[in-house]
Formats: C-alpha cells, structure tokens, sequence
C-alpha cells in the first residue's frame, strides 16, 4: 500500500512514531482509529502538521525521559483532544459529556449487543 | 444436524478502558461535525489491519501443531501459554483456546470491539465488528461459513462462541494435510486471521503455494 500525503506528512513531522518500512504500526486499534482521526483532520484542514506536532511534542516532553514507549499514542489522544478543543471543533465540555454518555451507554448495554448512544443524541446512522 | 451452542453467560453491562471511551467520544463527535467520514476512516484503519498482525496468533497455532507440552498448556492455560511466547495484553483479557476437531468447528463472534484478542490477532476485521455478522453468525453459522468460502462437514458440529470483554477466544485450527515435518515456522505461513476466528479453515499447502505465486 502506498501512504498517501496526509499519512507521509504525519510520519515526516513526528518521526518518532512507531512503524516499520511500510509505515506505522499499531498496538491496539483505538491506537489506529486515533491515527486515522488526525489524519483525516489535518487532511480536511482543521489543523497544520506543525501545530500538530508541536501538540503531540509538548505533550511526550511533558510525559519525560523514562515514560514508555507504549504511552505513545495515549499522548497521541492527549494533544488531539487539546488540539480540537484549542480549535474550537470540539470543546472540553462537549467531549466530556460525550464521554460520560458512551460510559453510561457500555454500562447500560448487555454484552454481545452493539453498544450505542439514546435515540436523541445519536445522529449518525 | 448441527449444534449450534450459544454461550450467554453476561448479562451485565461492559465497561470500556478510558481510552477507548475517549477515542469513541471524539470520533462520534467528529463524525457528527462531519469533519470526518466514517467509511475513510473504516478504509484507513482497514489497511492497518495487517499491522498488528495475526502473525502472533499464527506462531502460537504452529507451535501448539508442533508441541504437544505447549499444547497442553495452551488448552489448560491459554493466557499464560500465550504470554510465554512474548504475546501479552494490556487489559489483561482471559483467553481461552478452542480446538476445532473433526466432530467440531468453533466460531467466535461479537459486536463489541473491546472483545477481539488483539496481542495475538492484531485489528480486528471490518466485518467483525458489524452487526449483521454477529446476528447471522448465531442464527445462521453454515451460511456465514459458506459465504467465507469454508465448507464444514455435515458430521460436523458448528459451536458459535460470543466473546466477552473478560474472555476472548482463541480458535486452534486443524492442522492441514500433508505437513508432516514441516517446521513452526513454515506452518504459521498456512494459519490464516479468520482460520482463529473460526469463519476459515487453515490453508492447505497448495493454497500457500498458490497464493504465494499470485
């Protein structure tokens, strides 16, 4: 598979991601679908790959010299959930109560069964 | 006729880790904004599929074909025997092997996306996570199977399991004819993603030779 642009670029301006020769490599799929979302922003222009990789660099220099190699892409999730706030796609508040909402929702959900979202807050079938 | 067992034993609710919540929230939230579309993003992470790899699971099938001490414990121990090869989680899952036989097939399914052995199966495929995969899967498991191209004998017995978020299962395919003597390494070639989900069976080696051709 060949990386198309917005991939190239999000390996160029962080290239400390995990990956091998034919591009990143993932632990666990939230860690892909995290990728996949900022791809897909940047590529729609919500943001510059330098702002974010100035995001992503403050939040593993905040994180310090021993932190592991596996926290990588929960800072990933970090710098993207501050980016989307800074910008106004998302706000703090409105992911918050997202959140609480899909946690409500796993909780409430019997196992086996597609866990989703109230009828009034579910507009993406 | 065949059995089909369908193991319900949870009827509680499911707690997702932090971090999956929060991958969910912000991807709901964009899809809704439509900053994102979900069929590109399903296309992205698709092609990531591989990446994580099922080649753990296919190293820990070839070695319980190769040894009979590794087996063992696989079948008593699957999460230990499994850790023993380097292959560990994160959530610290309980896994269980089933071992598919001549009298019977095992088939794992379930919607949740939490449930799916990723340290030794890697992302899980589109298809999985889809409902009517899971549904059908349970009602219907000869119908899905055939529209996977995978043809089980009438003798046969079909057992669906439904994952959990505590207990994720491993299938143990069979091992294919004609592999006497051959190495672990050379029978992982044959041990396919879904051969450990239970929708294939495990490549002949015609089928490698085939495929390594095309």
């Amino acid at each position: 598979m060949t990386l198309h642009e917005g991939q190239k670029d999000a390996l160029v301006a962080v290239p400390s991601i995990p990956r091998d020769d034919e591009g990143p490599v993932f632990r666990e799929p939230w860690e892909a679908q995290a990728f996949a979302l900022t791809v897909q922003l940047h590529e729609r222009g919500a943001f510059t790959w330098s702002q974010w990789a100035e995001a992503l660099g403050g939040e593993i220099a905040n994180a310090g010299p021993n932190d592991p190699a596996e926290n990588y892409y929960v800072h990933w999730m970090a710098a993207l959930e501050k980016l989307t706030a800074e910008h106004d796609i998302v706000p703090r508040e409105e992911f918050l109560a997202r959140k609480d909402a899909w946690d409500r929702a796993a909780r409430a959900t019997p196992h086996g069964e597609p866990i989703e979202l109230g009828r009034e807050t579910n507009s993406h079938d | 006729m065949a059995e089909t067992d369908h193991h319900h034993d949870h009827g509680e609710g499911s707690e997702l880790p932090d971090i999956a919540l929060r991958v969910k929230s912000l991807e709901s939230l964009l899809i809704e904004k439509g900053y994102v579309d979900p069929e590109a993003l399903d296309l992205l992470i698709e092609t990531y599929e591989h990446k994580v790899g099922p080649r753990n699971g296919a190293a820990v099938v070839a070695r319980a074909w190769t040894d009979p001490g590794f087996k063992k414990h696989l079948m008593e121990d699957a999460g230990a025997a499994i850790a023993s090869l380097g292959f560990v989680g994160r959530q610290g899952e309980h896994m269980v092997a089933l071992e598919n036989t001549p009298e019977t097939h095992n088939m794992v399914v379930c919607t949740l996306c939490s449930c799916y052995p990723w340290p030794v199966l890697g992302l899980p495929p589109v298809w999985y996570k889809s409902a009517p995969y899971r549904s059908r899967a349970v009602g219907d498991p000869r119908g899905v199977l055939e529209e996977f191209g995978t043809q089980i004998p009438e003798g046969s017995a079909v057992r669906v399991w439904d994952s959990t978020a505590e207990i994720r299962y491993l299938v143990i395919p069979m091992r294919p004819e004609g592999t006497d003597g051959w190495s672990a390494e050379q029978l992982a070639e044959l041990v396919t993603r879904n051969s450990m989900i239970g929708t294939g069976v495990a490549l002949t080696p015609e089928q490698l030779e085939a495929s390594q051709q095309a």
